[in-house]
């Protein structure tokens, strides 16, 4: 309404440069938005088309390119490395994801409670972890996941008269490594996350379920949840795409071997890509992986659409 | 009666909260104080049982060890220039491109911010390989251009600049300016910049953190040592046949604690800028 009122006002002041002043301002908002529009072309766009069309072709990334149909694909689909990587991603989705969510949600609740003080002080450590890098969390946790019996976490499971675990070769070991190195680092993110909506729910509405004599669960269960919903949607949908995407931490942990207990989809294009030199299949895995997040994504905003009715 | 035994599940649930969140708390920060010790060890000490748990005296060995095998220091240089150089041009390029969608009228304006935030939903992987064709091509390998040139590419950065212009730059004002005839970049940069400046604070906190630790990126263009970021020298250090712990855990530590001490100054802003950036968006 406002607007449409200044743009009268402004046709009245300047009826006859009214034209050249619109194009005008056409031309510099063309004009301060195309750089975007320029790079994406070149470094966005036009990598994915080709990706597209790489998936077809077998291509060392030097020679002749050559025109094989859904050989990449069905290259791929047969290999079994590639479903033990696919494996592997989606097992690491659900134990680095879910217990991340859950005692975020936990956390935040405590950080929450008007019983605690020095909240400034509990929210800068758990915070800490997310501002320091991958490469940094993988290389510490690798060294306490140390397969040795002196590696941290072994000595901590002597105390409990555990044998050591052989972390870095079990096909175990390396998942639960890995998964701790995400949840560690993103744990703490997501409570402030969490925080934030515990925040924006006004107090008047646990005192008055406390009124009516409903318990903490119930609280939980009846306040808390329904109005953290589109936050626990949001981070659910980060986390899993972050998750498929699972990189750093198992390169740095298991280093050029890519073995099989731990490669994960990504780590599998790149070893296509960048130590076999086989860009056609790499592609293909690059476009497989693509469909996957489309419909991980598609299902979470089906179930986020459903839960929010 | 009643407020005694309220008074008592009070003191309860104050001792549980204080102990989960104590756990939390140590368990967060530990791995920083570990690091420090294994810097501060030599790895007979770290390999052996058990291991060391209190900082010992070899932080000057362990750290003249990083700098003989990884060129440490440039690497942090690159990091430097690399994530500074991108952020000030996302800030510039994001928040001209802003101001556009919020206050200007042209032509195919909505579908086109439509389209910027549609690519925010692909996977930066699915175009990896011929991004990377691109830079060889380009004979930008090994050169810093093929991390901060693709950097300048920030759909967010653009949404959070429309939605901040939108809501804290007045048309009025805007309308105004004009009307006493200044050019439409007189405008962005006497009118918006100003008033934009807490959202440029919050989009600098995102990108250069984002800038400083990614890593597939910079591993695949950078191949020589010269160019490394310091994501990628780390990676040099775990690479050696005989793993010096106190070595790798030295230069870690150091590559970490810049970050960290940033963070520790500027902790409001950045936990909110890093997690209101998340819930915007």
């Amino acid at each position: 309404m406002n607007q449409t009122n200044s743009g009268i006002s402004k046709k009245v002041i300047h009826k006859k440069s009214l034209l050249t002043e619109k194009k005008k301002e056409a031309i510099s908002g063309y004009l301060y938005i195309s750089p975007f529009f320029i790079l994406f072309a070149i470094f966005g766009l036009f990598p994915i088309l080709f990706s597209f069309y790489l998936g077809f072709q077998k291509w060392n990334g030097l020679g002749e390119m050559e025109f094989v149909g859904f050989q990449n694909f069905k290259w791929i689909l047969t290999d079994q490395v590639f479903w033990t990587s696919l494996a592997n991603t989606l097992i690491m989705w659900v134990l680095g994801t879910i217990p991340q969510l859950l005692i975020g949600i936990i956390l935040a609740y405590a950080l929450n409670s008007a019983l605690i003080k020095m909240k400034g002080l509990f929210r800068v450590s758990v915070f800490m972890p997310y501002v320091t890098s991958t490469v940094a969390v993988a290389i510490v946790f690798g060294v306490m996941f140390n397969s040795q019996e002196f590696g941290l976490f072994n000595v901590i499971l002597s105390w409990f008269g555990v044998e050591a675990v052989s972390w870095s070769t079990s096909w175990w070991g390396v998942k639960i490594a890995i998964s701790t190195m995400v949840f560690w680092r993103w744990v703490g993110y997501n409570t402030i996350i969490y925080l934030a909506g515990l925040q924006a729910i006004p107090n008047e509405l646990y005192e008055a379920a406390q009124i009516d004599g409903a318990t903490v669960r119930q609280k939980i269960q009846y306040i808390t949840i329904p109005i953290l919903r589109p936050i626990i949607i949001l981070t659910v949908f980060t986390s899993t795409i972050g998750a498929l995407q699972l990189f750093t931490e198992p390169l740095i942990f298991i280093g050029r071997t890519y073995r099989e207990e731990g490669i994960t989809v990504v780590l599998y294009l790149y070893r296509e890509a960048f130590t076999n030199l086989s860009f056609g299949p790499a592609s293909a895995a690059a476009i497989i992986l693509f469909v996957i997040i489309i419909i991980l994504s598609s299902i979470n905003v089906w179930v986020a659409n459903r839960l929010g009715r | 009666m009643s407020t005694i035994s309220q008074t008592k599940k009070n003191t309860v649930s104050k001792l549980f909260l204080y102990t989960l969140l104590t756990i939390a708390a140590f368990l967060s920060i530990f791995p920083f104080y570990w690091m420090f010790v294994m810097a501060t060890n030599d790895n007979s000490a770290i390999n052996s049982l058990p291991p060391a748990y209190i900082p010992g005296s070899e932080l000057v060995t362990n750290f003249t060890n990083v700098i003989n095998t990884i060129d440490f220091f440039g690497a942090m240089w690159n990091s430097v220039i690399v994530s500074v150089i991108t952020t000030i041009g996302v800030l510039f390029l994001c928040s001209l491109a802003g101001f556009a969608f919020a206050k200007f009228q042209f032509k195919g304006k909505n579908f086109l911010f439509v389209a910027i935030l549609v690519t925010m939903m692909i996977p930066p992987q699915l175009g990896l390989i011929p991004q990377y064709y691109i830079i060889t091509q380009l004979d930008w390998l090994n050169d810093l251009k093929a991390i901060i040139v693709p950097g300048l590419i920030d759909a967010f950065g653009i949404f959070w600049m429309r939605q901040y212009i939108s809501s804290n730059v007045p048309d009025e004002l805007v309308d105004a300016a004009k009307i006493d005839g200044c050019s439409n970049f007189r405008v962005y940069w006497n009118i918006a910049v100003p008033v934009i400046i807490p959202a440029f604070a919050t989009l600098a906190i995102i990108k250069f953190m984002y800038i400083w630790n990614d890593f597939l990126w910079p591993l695949v263009v950078l191949r020589d040592e010269p160019s490394f970021t310091i994501q990628v020298a780390l990676r040099g250090l775990i690479d050696n046949y005989v793993r010096d712990n106190g070595m790798i855990l030295s230069g870690t530590f150091w590559a970490t604690v810049p970050l960290i001490i940033v963070f520790l100054l500027l902790n409001r802003l950045f936990i909110q800028s890093l997690t209101e950036g998340a819930v915007k968006s």
